[in-house]
């Protein structure tokens, strides 16, 4: 829509930088809050929007645990942000191994039953991990793999999304391009490694970025499989930070946990931002 | 270098035949056109000769070995798509470089091959550039480019100028035949443009619906068409076709010449009149109840008008034909 109508354009941006603050204030509320202490925060209704003195120590109880300076114990966030970071990782790799080679499968190969396989694929991106959950975990639990990073990771790696998504993109590459490869001699997994792998980049940078923020985000999973508090992700690490009962809640370290936990996704979508956007809307062709 | 043999190759998809036993003998060296109209099976056939299609019957040997069971790889030959079908992330370097990397060829090999083919196609600049940045006609020398790289006994083209531009097209004519004298190695080159055909041609097949009508040099084909179809399709404007004594009479536009109407072989009552510069091209109905249409090629500075027009032609210009099988009859 190009138009020029000045209460238009202002209007427009009056929505816009509505929208930024809705998004934008909490996350800065937590951010100030993980510099003030415990007691600034409580102390003070509503709290301070200033940023606070105490952000090294806050992050650095939050990091390493122990005594704060309220009095309370706080587990340490690093070996959770490494659990966190383990699914985060695994699961987008494994999805994309295994969504690149079945798509491959039922794209270029004609074997029996090549459209049930697919519709059966296809079929399952109806049922999410939440409706299966009861008999995965049953699973799971009788293979033995509850508090492991298998039993984290293994059932949420099949995916018929990332599936169809490369099913789809392998059916626009023209097929002259596989006679070529034919003709110059390059057999399946040749052809699939030298020609559609390199054009499937952006692509696979794409659903990388949206399976971290996936795994990373995971929450109801880990809360069924794991009870060992060494393989807690960071995402139950910030619920079980809150006390139950009388206990005072430890504000500042849970808000810089939250900004802990906040900042991997983050990362990954601004350092992947040029190709994640170029993976969504357009192929190299 | 090696001939390819055609040996009564059909195929057909399931129930449906779509090439109806096809059988020639093409020699080590020679230029073959497969010329035909869209669906013809033309581009059916060659894919057969580079293995991307099953043959269902009959025999195709290349160099005297039958390859119908050997994958496209061990043909030896090389094809060109109408498309290109270059590979994107790759420089134009390692586009021809591919198929010898994986032959297993040694780097000074392949890299004497490219850059020898580079040099003849003016490639050498571009080497190192994506084919997204390449023009129509740069990408078509690639696409050559490779297939030269490979050496093969067998050139085969699928409509490889169709996405260039007239002017481009003409050029990359040129190039081609100038390619083929230099290599002279046996090309296969499918086309449904006449001209094209016609130019580049030693020998050519015109296919219909899947049969091959007529094998032979162009101007022989031009000249002694074996049917309706091919006197039809070869041409423009095609021959004439005017039914007469049971038979049917073909003449070519530019063998028809006004005359007085007293030694008029033929009136036509002229109603479009195309002048192309070079010749005019009127077109008419014979007499008034046949419906056969005429066009005449006429020279520049001939009056042209609507209405009566008288010509006339000579004898050993005229080809006659069964109007129930369309086969050409001999005098």
């Amino acid at each position: 829509m190009v138009e020029r109508r000045p209460g238009l354009t202002l209007l427009s941006h009056l929505v816009l930088v509505l929208g930024v603050l809705i998004v934008a204030f909490p996350v800065y509320v937590t951010l100030v809050a993980s510099t003030q202490t415990s007691e600034e925060i409580v102390n003070q209704v509503p709290m301070s929007l200033a940023p606070g003195d105490s952000m090294l120590e806050t992050y650095r109880v939050a990091l390493t645990g122990g005594q704060t300076s309220y009095g309370g114990r706080v587990p340490s966030v690093g070996p959770m942000m490494w659990v966190s970071l383990v699914m985060a990782m695994v699961i987008p790799i494994g999805k994309i191994v295994i969504s690149l080679l079945s798509a491959f499968a039922v794209v270029y190969f004609r074997f029996p039953f090549r459209g049930l396989v697919f519709w059966m694929i296809f079929i399952t991106l109806m049922l999410p991990v939440e409706v299966r959950i009861f008999p995965t975990y049953q699973v799971i639990s009788d293979l033995q793999m509850l508090n492991t990073y298998a039993g984290l990771t293994v059932p949420l790696i099949a995916s018929a999304t990332a599936t169809f998504l490369f099913r789809q993109f392998f059916l626009t590459v023209p097929d002259e391009l596989v006679e070529a490869a034919r003709i110059d001699g390059a057999g399946p997994m040749r052809f699939f490694r030298d020609v559609l792998l390199p054009l499937s980049g952006t692509t696979i940078a794409a659903l990388f970025v949206i399976q971290f923020i996936y795994g990373w985000n995971q929450y109801l999973w880990p809360l069924l499989v794991t009870t060992d508090e060494s393989m807690y992700p960071v995402v139950m690490g910030i619920k079980r930070m809150f006390a139950g009962g009388d206990a005072a809640n430890e504000w500042n370290v849970i808000m810089a946990t939250a900004m802990l936990a906040m900042l991997p996704p983050a990362l990954v979508v601004v350092l992947m931002q040029k190709w994640f956007v170029k993976g969504l809307v357009e192929t190299e062709k | 270098m090696a001939g390819v043999s055609l040996r009564n190759v059909l195929k057909s998809y399931g129930e449906l035949q779509v090439i109806h036993g096809v059988s020639m003998e093409i020699a080590d060296g020679e230029f073959i056109v497969i010329l035909g109209p869209s669906g013809c099976g033309k581009s059916t056939l060659l894919r057969m000769v580079a293995g991307l299609e099953e043959i269902s019957g009959g025999e195709i040997a290349i160099g005297g070995r039958v390859v119908n069971e050997l994958e496209p790889k061990d043909r030896d030959i090389a094809m060109v798509f109408q498309n290109y079908a270059l590979y994107p992330h790759m420089s134009v370097y390692d586009n021809m470089a591919y198929g010898l990397r994986i032959k297993g060829l040694s780097k000074e090999e392949i890299d004497k091959r490219v850059q020898a083919a580079a040099a003849i196609l003016e490639l050498a600049k571009l080497l190192d550039r994506r084919p997204r940045a390449l023009s129509g006609g740069q990408r078509q020398r690639v696409a050559m480019g490779r297939a030269i790289v490979r050496e093969p006994q067998v050139f085969l083209f699928d409509e490889p100028l169709s996405n260039l531009d007239a002017k481009l097209r003409v050029q990359m004519r040129g190039e081609l035949q100038a390619l083929h004298r230099r290599l002279g190695t046996t090309s296969l080159f499918v086309t449904h443009d006449q001209v094209e055909a016609m130019t580049l041609a030693q020998r050519m097949i015109v296919m219909n619906a899947g049969r091959a009508e007529q094998i032979g040099a162009p101007l022989e084909v031009y000249a002694r068409p074996a049917t309706t179809f091919v006197a039809s399709f070869i041409g423009s404007p095609p021959m004439n076709l005017i039914p007469k004594d049971g038979k049917l009479l073909g003449v070519r536009p530019e063998h028809m010449e006004p005359c007085a109407a007293s030694e008029a072989m033929l009136t036509i009552d002229v109603d479009l009149i195309e002048p192309l510069g070079a010749d005019i091209i009127v077109y008419g109905h014979v007499g008034s109840g046949e419906s056969a249409r005429v066009a005449a090629r006429l020279p520049a500075d001939a009056s042209a008008r609507p209405g009566q027009l008288p010509l006339r032609f000579v004898q050993k210009n005229t080809h006659w034909f069964d109007p129930a099988t369309g086969m050409r009859l001999e005098p």
